[in-house]
């Protein structure tokens, strides 16, 4: 480290004058670390639990975890191979992201364990400066692109779920429900974005054209407040759906909604609103001439 | 026309069933109104379905010109809807701002007669009513 530069400059100039070839260090350095697994381990694991990272694991998982990574550190160092690590961290953080540790976290306790094994370093060359130094030249590189490594697959692993996951709400997102012949009902849940709104349009207008729809209830009762753009798009739907003769009765409008229709000026003079979802579905029934009728005792039968 | 209709105008009943086949282009478009107009008058029809299936783009010349048959047919006594409209097309007149206007718009041929039927029978009885009362 810096500590040392003022050496640095002749250690390399007569390098090979202490007879120790520059191949031979990793070697010894992994043998080291080997050597001393039980002792630097238990430190590292102390210092993870003083900094209060993964405060999630139990200390058998942590116990279980931390030797793993370990010995997955030294054997990067000793072989110069990622791919199990790599493998390794992927496994590790599909089963920690679930459980709410941060990349941070991750990252932290990779940089205290190249920390810990940099320090026994230290200790054991630091009799010979310029030794320490070569042996430092060796592991910094390494223990930095295992530090990156981790790192990197920890936070591939999270957008992994996160893609996941928003190719779940997509596909989730915009139901277009038949319930009678030629009334769809069309329930909206949760923010409605830019996306999601022209993918309600797309459902929507073949929904009207494949269940010859006449009349569709949009409930946005479960949207929270939307944005101009968003408002505009839904009026845009509407009249679109106008245009291939079905109308359209928007429920559950909140306080907030109704409030952004009005301020932002759109047109509103066709839009055809109803307080609640079941006001909607009496008007829709009323409009495509079905009556229902509750016949006596029904409710007491069941 | 020497070449293939582009535009067919069929008589069904008190109605005239204009189907466009393929887009128009705009001295296309006002051939085939100067054709509908006419026709409204030599068959005394009282509704007009033009049938806009076969279009996957309606400009915006294409819409203001349906629009005018629209109002044009009205003066000559015939009510309009219009029938068919795609859903990609729907949207990306809403997006261009040109609609139908006041023009009644249904999903396809079928619904648009019953449309016409329930207007236009209306209509009759009104005028049945006017006379007897």
């Amino acid at each position: 480290m810096n500590d040392d530069s003022p050496v640095s400059a002749d250690a390399s100039a007569d390098s090979p004058a202490d007879g120790q070839e520059d191949d031979q260090l990793l070697p010894q350095l992994v043998a080291h670390l080997r050597e001393h697994r039980t002792k630097l381990r238990q430190e590292w694991a102390s210092r993870i639990r003083d900094a209060h990272l993964l405060d999630a694991m139990t200390p058998q998982e942590m116990s279980a975890e931390t030797t793993s990574v370990y010995d997955n550190y030294v054997e990067v160092l000793e072989t110069g191979s990622v791919e199990a690590l790599q493998h390794y961290a992927r496994d590790l953080s599909e089963r920690i992201i679930p459980r709410g540790v941060e990349t941070q976290e991750v990252v932290g306790i990779v940089l205290l364990l190249r920390d810990v094994l940099a320090r026994s370093l230290f200790e054991k060359y630091q009799r010979d400066f310029r030794l320490l130094n070569r042996v430092l030249d060796a592991y910094e590189p390494a223990a930095n692109r295992i530090a990156n490594t981790v790192a990197v697959s920890f936070v591939d692993e999270r957008e992994r779920v996160i893609r996941q996951q928003q190719d779940a709400i997509q596909e989730l997102s915009t139901p277009v429900l038949p319930v009678r012949e030629r009334l769809l009902i069309l329930p909206i849940i949760g923010v409605l974005d830019r996306e999601r709104a022209r993918q309600l349009t797309e459902q929507l207008l073949t929904g009207i054209r494949t269940h010859r729809a006449r009349v569709v209830v949009m409930d946005i009762t479960g949207a929270p407040n939307v944005d101009e753009a968003v408002a505009n798009h839904l009026v845009q739907t509407v009249d679109a759906s106008r245009l291939m003769g079905a109308s359209v009765i928007i429920t559950g409008v909140s306080p907030e909604i109704a409030q952004t229709l009005v301020t932002i000026g759109v047109d509103l003079s066709k839009m055809n609103t109803i307080g609640d979802l079941q006001g909607g579905l009496e008007e829709a029934e009323r409009l495509l001439g079905y009556t229902v009728n509750r016949q006596d005792g029904a409710a007491d039968q069941s | 026309m020497n070449t293939p209709a582009l535009v067919s105008i069929l008589r069904q009943g008190h109605y005239l069933i204009a189907s466009i086949h393929t887009a128009l282009d705009d001295s296309q478009m006002i051939r085939f109104q100067q054709d509908l107009i006419e026709q409204i008058g030599h068959h005394r029809s009282r509704g007009v379905i033009i049938d806009v299936a076969a279009l996957d783009v309606l400009d915006s010349f294409g819409s203001l010109s349906l629009r005018n048959i629209a109002e044009m047919a009205r003066l000559r006594g015939a009510l309009t809807v219009i029938v068919g409209v795609q859903p990609d097309v729907a949207f990306a007149m809403v997006e261009l701002g040109m609609g139908t206007g006041s023009v009644h718009t249904a999903l396809d041929l079928e619904e648009g007669l019953v449309y016409l039927e329930s207007r236009v029978a209306n209509a009759v009885t009104d005028m049945t009513l006017g006379i007897s009362g």
